[in-house]
């Protein structure tokens, strides 16, 4: 479904992404995994249209995307859960669900939809966002990602700054969202969340893919290698 | 009761100013540009409703009611083509950018249009007024501008609070980047917010051309009297700007009415005063309620 080929990014002088490629699927779960600056969050912004790429293509459904700005890629069915979620300060919660209405693509998600996912929150419908506790912002924000009715979401560090029960539960949505066929792409500095919600990872380290599989078939060494670059010292195996 | 006189009269041309303030500080509120041609672009649009009238003998005021939404349109353009164009290279390249549209403006008028100064025809209206008392009456023209500029930031203010295009341009003003990827159009909506402060802009020159006069280079002082409403308001405060440009007004009629010549003096002191003790504006920030 959503195809990332060769993908090279620059911001200035610095190579934030070399040659990355990843595929997702209808219905299935990625995660992108990889230190502080390896480029994780750089590679999810560079999806929606935030980035312009130097080199490769963004396909979504066998259609190039990659020179689209970020509103008409929502268009074409990516959403983004931005990091540090990123709601709209001035708007109330209802209000911040509809912008991500903005660009009418249709499907199944409405307002009432949301509310039934996050129970809580029709009956704070009127409340401006900073009156939220942190996880209640950022169930906000999957909210209004989902109104845009992605075929594609991209998550990324939801965990951030959130209590592990709290995270517990934003995650715990994901499992409907897969069944209905989203994809979801995600990056989480939180590794074993991730891997533990993830039907594939993908490592990466200083902006290229240092390795890429099944959470099952990694040994936690073959991770830390990869996700430390630590690659000549442990042993072969761990560099892809 | 002249106190009283000039407290009215200070409040109704509190009206005007309130107009040139609400475009000037919803463009820098949402697309956050800093208009230095924004008193230049009213003059400009007084002296396209002057052609429209002697060109066409359309009434004045029913001139008025074309020339808004034209001028809407060129503000669309004019935010799309040119100062998009500048916010992409700098923000600080949009204030060189509109203070030589500044430039360009007066100079065109002065060129193709002279530096006479005009007034609209508005015929008996213009004397017309609303007699109180013996002492107090109240002009019909500063009474319409009055209720025009409570009439505009009252539609202003319900389009932004109640309307799809007024939450998206309120999203926008808050984080475009966050807007863009929730779906914003976020170059649309800017454009969209420039039409309406352009639309405005233009009524705050007819406005300007019906109760005084106005020359090519009436603009920057026009600019001087917006910059300071705002301030005194409190930047991004829709009814702020009425505040600001009543309170401004009233302090240059009273002032006036100290020493004749002493009116445009006295809004400047009553500006800094503010500024001094409480910079963020009388009225909190915020675009829609």
């Amino acid at each position: 479904m959503l195809e990332v080929r060769s993908l090279t990014v620059r911001h200035g002088y610095l190579q934030a992404l070399t040659d990355i490629t990843l595929t997702v699927a209808s219905g299935e779960t990625i995660a992108i995994i990889g230190a502080n600056g390896a480029g994780k969050s750089t590679l999810l912004r560079s999806i929606i249209g935030l980035h312009r790429p130097s080199a490769g293509s963004i396909m979504l459904d066998g259609r190039d995307i990659t020179v689209l700005p970020p509103h008409a890629r929502v268009r074409e069915g990516i959403a983004l859960v931005p990091e540090g979620r990123r709601l709209f300060p001035s708007l109330s919660v209802e209000e911040n669900l509809l912008v991500g209405r903005s660009s009418r693509r249709p499907g199944s998600w409405s307002l009432g939809a949301v509310y039934e996912l996050f129970d809580w929150m029709g009956a704070r419908r009127r409340e401006p966002t900073i009156h939220l506790s942190g996880g209640e912002q950022q169930a906000v924000a999957v909210g209004r990602a989902l109104m845009a009715n992605p075929q594609v979401l991209l998550l990324d560090e939801l965990s951030l700054g959130l209590a592990p029960t709290m995270v517990r539960r934003i995650y715990g949505v994901l499992p409907k969202l897969v069944k209905q066929g989203m994809a979801v792409l995600l990056v989480e500095q939180d590794v074993t969340q991730a891997m533990r919600i993830a039907d594939r990872f993908q490592c990466l380290l200083e902006g290229r893919t240092t390795l890429e599989g099944k959470p099952a078939d990694a040994t936690k060494a073959q991770v830390e290698a990869a996700y430390f670059g630590l690659a000549g010292r442990t042993g072969p195996g761990s560099a892809a | 009761m002249n106190w009283v006189n000039a407290i009215v009269q200070g409040i109704l041309l509190g009206g005007l100013y309130a107009l040139f303030a609400c475009g000037l500080s919803l463009l820098f509120g949402v697309v956050r540009v800093v208009n230095l041609a924004h008193g230049d672009f009213a003059v400009l649009a007084a002296y396209l409703a002057l052609v429209v009238i002697t060109t066409t003998h359309v009434p004045a005021l029913l001139t008025f009611v074309i020339v808004a939404p034209l001028f809407a349109i060129f503000g669309y353009g004019v935010q799309r083509l040119i100062i998009q164009k500048s916010l992409d290279v700098s923000p600080l390249t949009t204030l060189l950018v509109t203070f030589g549209l500044s430039v360009v403006i007066q100079n065109v008028l002065l060129v193709t249009a002279s530096a006479d100064s005009h007034s609209f025809d508005l015929g008996s209206l213009i004397s017309a007024s609303l007699r109180i008392t013996p002492e107090l009456s109240i002009g019909y023209v500063p009474l319409m501008i009055f209720v025009t500029a409570v009439v505009v930031l009252s539609g202003l203010q319900l389009f932004l609070s109640r309307t799809a295009m007024g939450r998206a341009i309120r999203a926008s003003a808050d984080d475009q980047e966050a807007s863009s990827i929730a779906g914003v159009n976020t170059r649309h909506v800017f454009g969209i917010a420039a039409a309406i402060a352009f639309a405005t802009v233009a009524l705050a020159g007819l406005a300007l051309g019906s109760s005084s006069s106005f020359d090519p280079s009436a603009g920057p002082s026009r600019l001087i009297f917006a910059f300071e409403a705002v301030i005194i308001g409190g930047v991004g405060s829709l009814w702020g700007t009425l505040v600001g440009g009543i309170i401004l007004g009233v302090a240059q009629a009273v002032g006036a009415q100290i020493d004749p010549s002493g009116g445009v003096l006295a809004g400047h002191l009553v500006f800094l005063a503010v500024l001094a003790l409480r910079p963020q504006g009388l009225i909190r920030a915020r675009l829609a309620v």
